[in-house]
Protein backbone atom coordinates (compact mmCIF):
# COMPACT_ATOMS: atom_id res chain seq x y z
CA UNK A 1 0.00 0.00 0.00
CA UNK A 2 2.68 2.23 1.14
CA UNK A 3 4.90 1.54 -2.33
CA UNK A 4 1.73 1.64 -4.46
CA UNK A 5 1.43 5.49 -2.67
CA UNK A 6 5.42 5.86 -3.27
CA UNK A 7 5.14 5.04 -7.43
CA UNK A 8 1.90 7.60 -7.74
CA UNK A 9 3.84 10.44 -6.19
CA UNK A 10 6.86 9.54 -8.27
CA UNK A 11 4.72 9.17 -11.16
CA UNK A 12 3.17 12.64 -10.11
CA UNK A 13 6.03 14.55 -9.36
CA UNK A 14 7.86 13.20 -12.51
CA UNK A 15 4.66 14.05 -14.97
CA UNK A 16 4.79 18.18 -13.52
CA UNK A 17 8.89 18.24 -14.46
CA UNK A 18 7.92 17.24 -18.13
CA UNK A 19 5.17 19.63 -18.08
CA UNK A 20 7.18 22.66 -17.07
CA UNK A 21 9.90 21.26 -20.06
CA UNK A 22 7.61 20.79 -22.29
CA UNK A 23 5.35 23.66 -22.28
CA UNK A 24 8.20 26.38 -21.41
CA UNK A 25 9.59 25.79 -24.87
CA UNK A 26 5.98 27.20 -26.29
CA UNK A 27 6.34 30.79 -27.94
CA UNK A 28 3.84 33.06 -27.36
CA UNK A 29 1.87 33.04 -30.36
CA UNK A 30 0.38 28.98 -29.77
CA UNK A 31 -0.67 30.03 -26.00
CA UNK A 32 -3.85 30.35 -26.64
CA UNK A 33 -4.10 27.01 -28.11
CA UNK A 34 -1.87 25.44 -25.75
CA UNK A 35 -4.05 26.15 -23.02
CA UNK A 36 -7.08 25.41 -25.03
CA UNK A 37 -4.97 22.16 -25.92
CA UNK A 38 -4.00 21.26 -21.99
CA UNK A 39 -7.53 21.78 -21.06
CA UNK A 40 -8.48 19.07 -23.57
CA UNK A 41 -6.18 16.74 -21.79
CA UNK A 42 -7.53 17.39 -18.40
CA UNK A 43 -10.58 16.01 -20.00
CA UNK A 44 -8.89 12.22 -19.09
CA UNK A 45 -10.93 12.62 -15.91
CA UNK A 46 -13.84 10.95 -18.31
CA UNK A 47 -11.36 7.83 -17.62
CA UNK A 48 -11.94 8.47 -13.91
CA UNK A 49 -15.73 8.83 -14.20
CA UNK A 50 -16.16 5.51 -16.22
CA UNK A 51 -13.82 3.71 -13.39
CA UNK A 52 -16.11 5.64 -10.50
CA UNK A 53 -19.44 3.94 -12.55
CA UNK A 54 -17.79 0.63 -11.91
CA UNK A 55 -18.26 0.95 -8.33
CA UNK A 56 -21.60 2.77 -8.02
CA UNK A 57 -24.52 0.98 -6.32
CA UNK A 58 -26.77 4.07 -5.20
CA UNK A 59 -29.36 5.99 -6.72
CA UNK A 60 -27.45 9.20 -5.43
CA UNK A 61 -24.37 7.62 -6.89
CA UNK A 62 -26.09 7.08 -10.10
CA UNK A 63 -27.14 10.93 -9.82
CA UNK A 64 -23.01 12.27 -9.32
CA UNK A 65 -22.19 9.82 -11.84
CA UNK A 66 -24.14 10.95 -14.62
CA UNK A 67 -23.54 14.93 -13.87
CA UNK A 68 -19.97 13.82 -13.86
CA UNK A 69 -20.04 12.15 -17.08
CA UNK A 70 -21.58 15.02 -18.89
CA UNK A 71 -18.98 17.39 -17.49
CA UNK A 72 -16.09 14.99 -18.49
CA UNK A 73 -17.09 14.34 -22.09
CA UNK A 74 -18.59 18.10 -22.67
CA UNK A 75 -14.45 18.77 -21.43
CA UNK A 76 -13.00 16.39 -23.72
CA UNK A 77 -14.86 16.55 -26.94
CA UNK A 78 -15.23 20.55 -27.12
CA UNK A 79 -11.73 21.12 -25.79
CA UNK A 80 -10.29 18.68 -28.44
CA UNK A 81 -12.75 20.01 -30.78
CA UNK A 82 -12.34 23.91 -30.22
CA UNK A 83 -8.22 23.15 -30.03
CA UNK A 84 -8.25 21.90 -33.53
CA UNK A 85 -10.57 24.79 -35.22
CA UNK A 86 -7.77 26.72 -33.61
CA UNK A 87 -4.91 25.02 -35.30
CA UNK A 88 -6.82 24.53 -38.00
CA UNK A 89 -6.48 28.31 -39.11
CA UNK A 90 -2.69 28.53 -38.84
CA UNK A 91 -2.47 25.27 -41.31
CA UNK A 92 -4.66 26.73 -43.61
CA UNK A 93 -2.85 29.84 -43.74
CA UNK A 94 0.40 27.93 -44.04
CA UNK A 95 -0.71 26.30 -47.01
CA UNK A 96 -1.67 29.19 -48.92
CA UNK A 97 1.48 30.85 -47.94
CA UNK A 98 3.24 27.89 -49.76
CA UNK A 99 1.27 28.41 -52.73
CA UNK A 100 1.93 32.01 -52.94
CA UNK A 101 5.30 31.72 -53.09
CA UNK A 102 5.55 29.33 -55.81
CA UNK B 1 -0.54 -8.88 -12.12
CA UNK B 2 -2.62 -10.26 -14.62
CA UNK B 3 -1.07 -10.24 -18.59
CA UNK B 4 -4.32 -8.43 -18.80
CA UNK B 5 -3.90 -5.79 -16.50
CA UNK B 6 -0.22 -5.58 -17.53
CA UNK B 7 -1.72 -5.12 -21.22
CA UNK B 8 -3.83 -2.50 -20.14
CA UNK B 9 -1.19 -0.50 -17.81
CA UNK B 10 1.49 -0.33 -21.16
CA UNK B 11 -1.88 0.83 -22.95
CA UNK B 12 -2.49 3.58 -20.97
CA UNK B 13 1.55 4.14 -20.06
CA UNK B 14 1.21 4.51 -24.40
CA UNK B 15 -1.73 7.13 -24.22
CA UNK B 16 -0.06 9.34 -21.36
CA UNK B 17 3.45 9.36 -23.92
CA UNK B 18 0.79 11.38 -26.60
CA UNK B 19 -0.11 13.55 -24.53
CA UNK B 20 3.36 14.64 -23.90
CA UNK B 21 4.66 14.38 -27.45
CA UNK B 22 1.29 16.21 -28.41
CA UNK B 23 1.79 19.14 -26.18
CA UNK B 24 5.51 19.34 -27.36
CA UNK B 25 4.41 19.24 -31.16
CA UNK B 26 2.33 22.23 -30.05
CA UNK B 27 5.76 24.33 -29.94
CA UNK B 28 5.47 25.15 -33.48
CA UNK B 29 2.49 26.35 -35.72
CA UNK B 30 3.35 23.79 -38.20
CA UNK B 31 2.85 20.56 -36.31
CA UNK B 32 0.65 22.22 -33.41
CA UNK B 33 -2.11 20.64 -34.90
CA UNK B 34 -0.48 16.94 -35.57
CA UNK B 35 0.08 17.58 -32.41
CA UNK B 36 -3.30 17.71 -30.32
CA UNK B 37 -4.65 15.57 -32.99
CA UNK B 38 -2.29 13.09 -32.03
CA UNK B 39 -2.94 13.55 -28.38
CA UNK B 40 -6.80 13.13 -29.38
CA UNK B 41 -5.71 9.86 -30.56
CA UNK B 42 -4.37 8.69 -27.26
CA UNK B 43 -7.15 9.87 -25.47
CA UNK B 44 -9.77 8.15 -27.56
CA UNK B 45 -7.37 5.04 -27.11
CA UNK B 46 -7.31 5.52 -23.47
CA UNK B 47 -11.23 5.69 -23.33
CA UNK B 48 -11.30 2.76 -25.44
CA UNK B 49 -9.00 0.72 -22.93
CA UNK B 50 -10.99 1.35 -20.21
CA UNK B 51 -14.58 0.30 -21.69
CA UNK B 52 -12.47 -2.78 -22.57
CA UNK B 53 -11.49 -3.13 -18.62
CA UNK B 54 -15.19 -2.19 -17.35
CA UNK B 55 -16.23 -5.28 -19.77
CA UNK B 56 -13.56 -7.67 -18.91
CA UNK B 57 -14.02 -6.96 -14.71
CA UNK B 58 -17.51 -7.08 -15.27
CA UNK B 59 -18.54 -5.21 -11.92
CA UNK B 60 -20.32 -2.38 -13.41
CA UNK B 61 -24.38 -2.66 -12.85
CA UNK B 62 -26.28 -2.47 -15.79
CA UNK B 63 -28.04 1.29 -14.68
CA UNK B 64 -24.22 2.23 -14.14
CA UNK B 65 -23.85 1.08 -18.05
CA UNK B 66 -27.16 3.49 -18.79
CA UNK B 67 -26.51 6.20 -16.91
CA UNK B 68 -22.84 7.09 -17.86
CA UNK B 69 -23.61 6.18 -21.72
CA UNK B 70 -26.11 8.50 -21.44
CA UNK B 71 -24.25 11.36 -19.96
CA UNK B 72 -21.23 10.57 -22.13
CA UNK B 73 -23.61 11.01 -24.89
CA UNK B 74 -25.17 14.05 -23.66
CA UNK B 75 -21.77 15.90 -22.84
CA UNK B 76 -19.95 15.01 -25.53
CA UNK B 77 -22.97 16.05 -27.96
CA UNK B 78 -23.10 19.26 -26.09
CA UNK B 79 -19.35 19.84 -26.23
CA UNK B 80 -19.08 18.85 -29.70
CA UNK B 81 -21.59 21.67 -30.87
CA UNK B 82 -20.41 24.55 -28.68
CA UNK B 83 -16.99 23.73 -29.75
CA UNK B 84 -18.30 23.95 -33.21
CA UNK B 85 -20.22 26.94 -33.46
CA UNK B 86 -18.67 29.21 -31.37
CA UNK B 87 -17.02 32.39 -32.97
CA UNK B 88 -13.61 33.02 -32.60
CA UNK B 89 -13.96 35.98 -30.21
CA UNK B 90 -16.53 34.23 -27.94
CA UNK B 91 -13.53 31.46 -27.83
CA UNK B 92 -11.77 32.19 -24.24
CA UNK B 93 -15.54 32.29 -22.44
CA UNK B 94 -16.19 28.60 -23.83
CA UNK B 95 -12.42 27.59 -23.55
CA UNK B 96 -13.34 28.59 -19.36
CA UNK B 97 -16.47 26.65 -19.47
CA UNK B 98 -14.96 23.58 -20.81
CA UNK B 99 -12.25 24.13 -17.73
CA UNK B 100 -15.14 24.36 -15.33
CA UNK B 101 -16.90 21.40 -16.33
CA UNK B 102 -13.72 19.18 -16.27
CA UNK B 103 -12.81 20.85 -12.53
CA UNK B 104 -16.94 20.12 -11.32
CA UNK B 105 -16.11 16.41 -12.91
CA UNK B 106 -12.69 15.61 -10.69
CA UNK B 107 -14.53 17.03 -7.93
CA UNK B 108 -17.61 14.61 -8.52
CA UNK B 109 -15.50 11.75 -8.81
CA UNK B 110 -13.73 11.86 -5.33
CA UNK B 111 -18.01 12.81 -3.78
CA UNK B 112 -19.02 9.42 -5.82
CA UNK B 113 -16.04 7.50 -4.31
CA UNK B 114 -17.29 8.85 -0.83
CA UNK B 115 -21.19 8.10 -0.93
CA UNK B 116 -19.87 4.65 -2.14
CA UNK B 117 -17.24 4.32 0.28
CA UNK B 118 -17.02 5.76 3.82
CA UNK B 119 -14.31 8.26 4.42
CA UNK B 120 -14.61 7.34 7.95
CA UNK B 121 -13.19 3.95 7.52
CA UNK B 122 -10.67 5.32 4.69
CA UNK B 123 -6.71 5.17 5.40
CA UNK B 124 -5.18 9.14 5.01
CA UNK B 125 -3.99 7.79 2.04
CA UNK B 126 -6.98 8.45 0.49
CA UNK B 127 -8.91 11.15 2.39
CA UNK B 128 -6.37 13.91 1.27
CA UNK B 129 -6.43 13.42 -1.90
CA UNK B 130 -10.03 13.16 -1.81
CA UNK B 131 -10.44 16.77 0.42
CA UNK B 132 -7.83 18.41 -2.40
CA UNK B 133 -9.74 16.96 -5.23
CA UNK B 134 -13.42 18.32 -3.68
CA UNK B 135 -11.59 22.11 -2.97
CA UNK B 136 -9.60 22.50 -5.81
CA UNK B 137 -12.43 20.82 -8.42
CA UNK B 138 -15.26 23.13 -6.82
CA UNK B 139 -12.78 26.24 -6.47
CA UNK B 140 -12.36 25.76 -10.34
CA UNK B 141 -15.58 25.42 -10.97
CA UNK B 142 -17.75 28.25 -9.89
CA UNK B 143 -14.33 30.56 -10.28
CA UNK B 144 -14.40 29.30 -14.09
CA UNK B 145 -17.80 30.00 -14.69
CA UNK B 146 -17.64 33.62 -13.31
CA UNK B 147 -14.51 34.20 -15.62
CA UNK B 148 -16.37 33.01 -18.74
CA UNK B 149 -19.32 35.25 -17.41
CA UNK B 150 -16.99 38.03 -17.12
CA UNK B 151 -15.45 37.33 -20.67
CA UNK B 152 -18.95 37.46 -22.02
CA UNK B 153 -20.15 40.32 -20.69
CA UNK B 154 -22.81 38.73 -18.72
CA UNK B 155 -20.91 39.57 -15.35
CA UNK B 156 -19.62 42.83 -15.16
CA UNK B 157 -15.73 42.86 -16.55
CA UNK B 158 -14.55 45.28 -13.96
CA UNK B 159 -13.46 44.57 -10.43
CA UNK B 160 -16.91 43.67 -8.34
CA UNK B 161 -15.69 44.47 -4.47
CA UNK B 162 -18.73 42.86 -2.17
CA UNK B 163 -18.68 44.42 0.85
CA UNK B 164 -17.42 42.41 3.10
CA UNK B 165 -16.00 39.82 0.30
CA UNK B 166 -12.81 39.91 2.02
CA UNK B 167 -14.10 38.82 6.05
CA UNK B 168 -16.12 36.23 4.04
CA UNK B 169 -13.73 34.68 1.74
CA UNK B 170 -11.14 34.18 5.62
CA UNK B 171 -14.37 32.72 7.04
CA UNK B 172 -14.99 30.02 4.00
CA UNK B 173 -11.01 29.14 4.14
CA UNK B 174 -11.45 28.65 7.61
CA UNK B 175 -14.45 26.12 7.31
CA UNK B 176 -12.86 24.65 4.01
CA UNK B 177 -9.25 24.07 6.22
CA UNK B 178 -10.73 23.03 9.26
CA UNK B 179 -13.15 20.81 7.46
CA UNK B 180 -10.64 19.26 5.18
CA UNK B 181 -8.35 17.81 8.08
CA UNK B 182 -11.47 16.48 9.75
CA UNK B 183 -12.23 14.80 7.24
CA UNK B 184 -8.65 14.02 6.42
CA UNK B 185 -8.19 12.59 10.07
CA UNK B 186 -11.34 10.63 9.15
CA UNK B 187 -14.25 12.66 11.24
CA UNK B 188 -17.27 13.66 9.35
CA UNK B 189 -17.24 11.25 6.64
CA UNK B 190 -19.23 12.42 3.25
CA UNK B 191 -21.43 14.84 5.19
CA UNK B 192 -18.30 17.06 6.11
CA UNK B 193 -16.48 16.48 2.76
CA UNK B 194 -19.90 18.22 1.54
CA UNK B 195 -19.78 21.25 3.68
CA UNK B 196 -15.95 21.60 2.19
CA UNK B 197 -16.83 21.52 -0.92
CA UNK B 198 -19.25 24.25 -0.81
CA UNK B 199 -16.91 26.60 1.11
CA UNK B 200 -14.69 25.95 -1.87
CA UNK B 201 -17.65 26.88 -4.44
CA UNK B 202 -18.14 30.21 -2.80
CA UNK B 203 -14.65 30.89 -2.43
CA UNK B 204 -13.99 30.32 -5.84
CA UNK B 205 -16.74 32.93 -6.39
CA UNK B 206 -15.23 35.50 -4.34
CA UNK B 207 -12.04 35.05 -5.43
CA UNK B 208 -13.20 35.60 -8.98
CA UNK B 209 -15.40 38.46 -8.90
CA UNK B 210 -13.03 41.38 -8.04
CA UNK B 211 -10.74 40.51 -10.79
CA UNK B 212 -10.81 42.75 -13.52
CA UNK B 213 -11.46 41.66 -16.92
CA UNK B 214 -8.29 42.41 -18.69
CA UNK B 215 -6.80 39.86 -16.01
CA UNK B 216 -9.27 37.38 -16.89
CA UNK B 217 -6.37 35.46 -19.12
CA UNK B 218 -4.28 34.95 -16.22
CA UNK B 219 -7.04 33.93 -13.88
CA UNK B 220 -8.25 31.02 -16.82
CA UNK B 221 -4.77 29.92 -17.19
CA UNK B 222 -4.50 29.46 -13.55
CA UNK B 223 -7.92 28.16 -13.05
CA UNK B 224 -6.68 25.87 -15.97
CA UNK B 225 -3.67 24.67 -13.47
CA UNK B 226 -5.95 24.06 -11.15
CA UNK B 227 -8.33 21.59 -13.08
CA UNK B 228 -4.84 19.31 -13.94
CA UNK B 229 -4.29 19.11 -10.24
CA UNK B 230 -7.91 18.03 -9.10
CA UNK B 231 -7.54 15.29 -11.76
CA UNK B 232 -4.22 14.30 -10.53
CA UNK B 233 -5.93 14.25 -7.29
CA UNK B 234 -9.03 12.20 -8.46
CA UNK B 235 -6.13 9.98 -10.15
CA UNK B 236 -5.01 9.26 -6.76
CA UNK B 237 -8.31 8.44 -5.08
CA UNK B 238 -9.23 5.95 -8.29
CA UNK B 239 -5.28 4.70 -8.02
CA UNK B 240 -5.50 5.47 -11.96
CA UNK B 241 -2.62 5.91 -13.15
CA UNK B 242 -3.45 8.09 -16.62
CA UNK B 243 -5.36 10.74 -14.58
CA UNK B 244 -2.25 11.16 -12.19
CA UNK B 245 0.15 11.44 -15.22
CA UNK B 246 -2.36 13.60 -17.16
CA UNK B 247 -3.25 15.79 -14.41
CA UNK B 248 0.20 17.14 -13.37
CA UNK B 249 1.20 17.67 -17.21
CA UNK B 250 -1.59 20.23 -17.14
CA UNK B 251 -0.97 21.09 -14.28
CA UNK B 252 2.73 22.34 -14.81
CA UNK B 253 1.20 23.51 -18.25
CA UNK B 254 -1.10 25.97 -16.73
CA UNK B 255 1.36 26.97 -14.32
CA UNK B 256 4.09 28.39 -16.50
CA UNK B 257 1.29 29.69 -18.76
CA UNK B 258 0.39 31.72 -16.12
CA UNK B 259 3.97 32.62 -14.85
CA UNK B 260 4.02 34.03 -18.54
CA UNK B 261 1.06 35.98 -19.17
CA UNK B 262 1.81 37.53 -15.06
CA UNK B 263 5.02 38.10 -16.35
CA UNK B 264 4.09 39.83 -19.71
CA UNK B 265 2.02 41.95 -17.98
CA UNK B 266 4.23 43.82 -15.17
CA UNK B 267 1.80 41.42 -12.11
CA UNK B 268 2.36 39.16 -9.77
CA UNK B 269 0.31 36.37 -9.57
CA UNK B 270 -0.43 36.96 -6.37
CA UNK B 271 -1.63 40.97 -6.48
CA UNK B 272 -4.09 39.36 -9.17
CA UNK B 273 -5.29 36.52 -7.00
CA UNK B 274 -5.57 38.76 -3.83
CA UNK B 275 -7.93 40.92 -5.95
CA UNK B 276 -8.82 44.60 -7.02
CA UNK B 277 -4.99 45.20 -8.19
CA UNK B 278 -4.57 48.87 -7.27
CA UNK B 279 -8.22 49.45 -7.60
CA UNK B 280 -7.96 52.58 -5.21
CA UNK B 281 -4.70 53.74 -5.75
CA UNK B 282 -5.70 53.66 -9.72
CA UNK B 283 -8.23 55.49 -9.54
CA UNK B 284 -6.68 58.12 -7.71
CA UNK B 285 -3.24 58.63 -9.99
CA UNK B 286 -5.50 58.53 -13.34
CA UNK B 287 -7.82 61.55 -11.88
CA UNK B 288 -4.81 63.22 -10.65
CA UNK B 289 -2.23 63.59 -14.16
CA UNK B 290 -4.39 65.18 -17.11
CA UNK B 291 -1.43 66.97 -18.14
CA UNK B 292 0.10 67.08 -21.70
CA UNK B 293 -2.23 67.99 -24.52
CA UNK B 294 -3.77 65.86 -26.77
CA UNK B 295 -3.95 66.18 -30.84
CA UNK B 296 -6.71 65.00 -32.23
CA UNK B 297 -7.02 63.64 -36.00
CA UNK B 298 -9.83 63.13 -38.32
CA UNK B 299 -10.91 60.09 -40.26
CA UNK B 300 -9.77 61.94 -43.74
CA UNK B 301 -6.50 62.48 -42.40
CA UNK B 302 -5.78 59.61 -40.91
CA UNK B 303 -6.58 57.62 -44.02
CA UNK B 304 -4.22 60.24 -45.88
CA UNK B 305 -1.57 59.80 -43.63
CA UNK B 306 -1.83 55.78 -44.11
CA UNK B 307 -2.49 55.94 -47.70
CA UNK B 308 1.04 58.06 -48.40
CA UNK B 309 3.36 55.37 -46.02
CA UNK B 310 5.66 53.49 -47.03
CA UNK B 311 5.55 51.24 -43.58
CA UNK B 312 2.85 50.48 -41.56
CA UNK B 313 2.98 48.53 -38.41
CA UNK B 314 -0.28 47.68 -37.03
CA UNK B 315 -0.60 47.16 -32.80
CA UNK B 316 -4.21 45.62 -31.98
CA UNK B 317 -4.82 45.48 -28.56
CA UNK B 318 -7.48 44.00 -25.85
CA UNK B 319 -10.01 46.88 -27.50
CA UNK B 320 -10.02 45.51 -31.20
CA UNK B 321 -10.56 41.90 -29.64
CA UNK B 322 -13.48 43.44 -27.34
CA UNK B 323 -15.15 45.28 -30.54
CA UNK B 324 -14.56 42.19 -32.59
CA UNK B 325 -13.10 43.82 -35.01
CA UNK B 326 -9.81 42.07 -37.04
CA UNK B 327 -12.04 41.67 -40.24
CA UNK B 328 -12.40 45.34 -40.66
CA UNK B 329 -8.55 45.72 -39.63
CA UNK B 330 -7.35 43.24 -41.74
CA UNK B 331 -9.54 44.81 -44.94
CA UNK B 332 -8.00 48.29 -43.99
CA UNK B 333 -4.71 46.34 -44.24
CA UNK B 334 -5.27 44.45 -47.62
CA UNK B 335 -6.43 47.80 -49.25
CA UNK B 336 -3.30 49.75 -48.30
CA UNK B 337 -1.35 46.35 -49.18
CA UNK B 338 -2.59 46.47 -52.57
CA UNK B 339 -1.53 50.09 -52.60
CA UNK B 340 1.99 49.40 -51.84
CA UNK B 341 2.08 49.79 -48.19
CA UNK B 342 4.59 47.37 -46.20
CA UNK B 343 1.95 46.64 -43.57
CA UNK B 344 2.92 44.21 -40.46
CA UNK B 345 1.31 43.75 -37.22
CA UNK B 346 3.26 44.07 -34.10
CA UNK B 347 1.69 41.69 -31.24
CA UNK B 348 2.24 41.75 -27.75
CA UNK B 349 2.37 38.39 -25.92
CA UNK B 350 -1.08 39.51 -23.92
CA UNK B 351 -2.60 40.85 -26.35
CA UNK B 352 -6.67 40.36 -27.12
CA UNK B 353 -8.01 38.68 -24.60
CA UNK B 354 -5.80 35.72 -23.73
CA UNK B 355 -2.26 35.41 -24.71
CA UNK B 356 -1.79 34.86 -28.36
CA UNK B 357 -5.42 35.02 -28.93
CA UNK B 358 -4.84 38.18 -30.96
CA UNK B 359 -3.12 35.77 -33.18
CA UNK B 360 -5.98 33.47 -33.63
CA UNK B 361 -8.18 36.13 -34.35
CA UNK B 362 -5.67 37.69 -37.35
CA UNK B 363 -5.13 34.18 -38.58
CA UNK B 364 -8.87 33.48 -38.67
CA UNK B 365 -9.12 37.15 -41.18
CA UNK B 366 -6.60 35.44 -43.14
CA UNK B 367 -3.56 37.69 -41.97
CA UNK B 368 -0.39 36.08 -43.83
CA UNK B 369 1.72 34.26 -41.09
CA UNK B 370 5.15 36.21 -41.67
CA UNK B 371 3.49 39.84 -40.78
CA UNK B 372 2.58 38.72 -37.51
CA UNK B 373 5.40 39.86 -35.67
CA UNK B 374 6.28 39.52 -31.84
CA UNK B 375 7.43 42.11 -29.56
CA UNK B 376 11.06 41.30 -29.90
CA UNK B 377 10.67 40.64 -33.89
CA UNK B 378 9.30 44.43 -33.79
CA UNK B 379 10.32 46.44 -31.54
CA UNK B 380 13.86 47.28 -33.83
CA UNK B 381 11.40 47.76 -36.60
CA UNK B 382 9.55 51.06 -35.11
CA UNK B 383 12.42 53.93 -36.06
CA UNK B 384 12.11 52.81 -39.95
CA UNK B 385 8.24 52.77 -39.70
CA UNK B 386 6.46 55.89 -40.81
CA UNK B 387 2.62 55.13 -39.16
CA UNK B 388 1.81 53.09 -36.25
CA UNK B 389 -1.64 52.47 -36.05
CA UNK B 390 -2.56 51.70 -32.59
CA UNK B 391 -6.23 49.93 -32.50
CA UNK B 392 -7.29 49.38 -28.64
CA UNK B 393 -4.00 48.68 -27.07
CA UNK B 394 -3.19 50.86 -24.48
CA UNK B 395 -0.64 49.60 -21.60
CA UNK B 396 1.00 47.76 -23.64
CA UNK B 397 2.46 51.21 -25.85
CA UNK B 398 3.26 53.48 -22.90
CA UNK B 399 6.45 54.38 -22.72
CA UNK B 400 6.48 55.38 -19.06
CA UNK B 401 7.02 51.63 -18.55
CA UNK B 402 10.80 52.32 -19.25
CA UNK B 403 11.25 54.58 -16.10
CA UNK B 404 10.47 53.09 -12.92
CA UNK B 405 8.48 54.54 -9.92
CA UNK B 406 5.18 54.14 -11.67
CA UNK B 407 2.51 50.93 -12.45
CA UNK B 408 3.76 49.73 -15.62
CA UNK B 409 7.22 49.99 -14.73
CA UNK B 410 9.23 47.17 -16.21
CA UNK B 411 6.55 46.08 -17.89
CA UNK B 412 8.08 44.54 -21.95
CA UNK B 413 6.14 47.46 -24.24
CA UNK B 414 6.15 47.95 -27.75
CA UNK B 415 8.40 50.70 -28.40
CA UNK B 416 5.61 52.68 -30.29
CA UNK B 417 6.96 56.00 -29.44
CA UNK B 418 9.78 55.37 -31.59
CA UNK B 419 8.04 55.46 -34.78
CA UNK B 420 8.04 58.39 -36.88
CA UNK B 421 4.15 58.67 -36.16
CA UNK B 422 1.71 57.29 -34.80
CA UNK B 423 -2.20 57.10 -35.19
CA UNK B 424 -4.19 55.83 -32.01
CA UNK B 425 -7.44 54.77 -32.57
CA UNK B 426 -9.43 54.66 -28.96
CA UNK B 427 -13.07 55.43 -27.98
CA UNK B 428 -11.97 57.97 -25.40
CA UNK B 429 -9.06 58.84 -22.97
CA UNK B 430 -9.80 56.70 -20.04
CA UNK B 431 -7.01 55.17 -18.65
CA UNK B 432 -6.03 51.21 -19.26
CA UNK B 433 -6.25 48.59 -16.92
CA UNK B 434 -3.10 50.02 -15.27
CA UNK B 435 -4.90 53.20 -14.52
CA UNK B 436 -2.27 55.67 -15.46
CA UNK B 437 -2.04 58.06 -18.56
CA UNK B 438 -0.54 56.62 -21.50
CA UNK B 439 2.36 59.54 -21.91
CA UNK B 440 2.21 58.06 -25.87
CA UNK B 441 -1.27 59.60 -26.30
CA UNK B 442 0.44 63.41 -25.08
CA UNK B 443 3.68 62.95 -28.02
CA UNK B 444 3.78 65.51 -30.45
CA UNK B 445 3.76 63.02 -33.01
CA UNK B 446 1.00 60.83 -32.20
CA UNK B 447 -2.51 61.79 -33.49
CA UNK B 448 -5.75 60.41 -31.74
CA UNK B 449 -8.82 59.11 -33.63
CA UNK B 450 -11.75 59.02 -31.29
CA UNK B 451 -13.58 55.94 -32.12
CA UNK B 452 -15.24 52.63 -32.23
CA UNK B 453 -12.28 50.07 -33.45
CA UNK B 454 -15.22 48.58 -35.97
CA UNK B 455 -16.35 51.52 -36.79
CA UNK B 456 -13.23 53.80 -36.67
CA UNK B 457 -11.37 51.22 -39.18
CA UNK B 458 -14.55 50.79 -41.45
CA UNK B 459 -14.63 54.18 -41.83
CA UNK B 460 -10.91 54.62 -42.51
CA UNK B 461 -11.09 51.95 -44.92
CA UNK B 462 -14.12 53.80 -46.80
CA UNK B 463 -12.18 56.83 -46.88
CA UNK B 464 -8.59 55.38 -47.45
CA UNK B 465 -10.61 54.61 -51.26
CA UNK B 466 -10.62 58.43 -52.31
CA UNK B 467 -6.67 58.29 -51.82
CA UNK B 468 -5.93 54.30 -53.75
CA UNK B 469 -6.58 52.98 -56.82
Amino acid sequence: MTYELLVALTVFILALLVGFEVISKVPATLHTPLMSGANAIHGVVVVGVMILAATTRSTIGYVVVFVAAVFAAMNVVGGYVVTDRMLEMFKARRVSDGKDES
Amino acid sequence: MSGFDFTVALVYLAAAVTFVLGLHLMNSPASARRGNQLSAAGMTVAILLTVVVLVEDGVITGTGVAVLTAGLVVGGVAGLISAQRVQMTAMPQLVSLFNAVGGGAAALIAVGEAIEESLELAPVRHTVPTVLDVVIGAVTLSGSIVAAGKLAGKVSGSPILIPGGRALSVLLTLVMVAGGVGVSAGAGGLGLLLVVGAAALGLGVLMTLPIGGADMPVVISLLNAFTGTAVAMAGFVLDSTPLVVAGALVGAAGTILTKLMADAMNRSIGSIMMGGFGVGEAAASAAAGAGGSVRETSIDDAALQLAYAGSVVVVPGYGLAAAQAQHELVELCQALERNGVAVSYGIHPVAGRMPGHMNVLLAEANVPYPQLKDLEEINPEFPRTDVVLVVGANDVTNPAARRPGNPVSGMPILDVDHARSVIVIKRSMASGYAGIDNELYTDPKTAMLFADAKAGLKQLHTALQAYVR
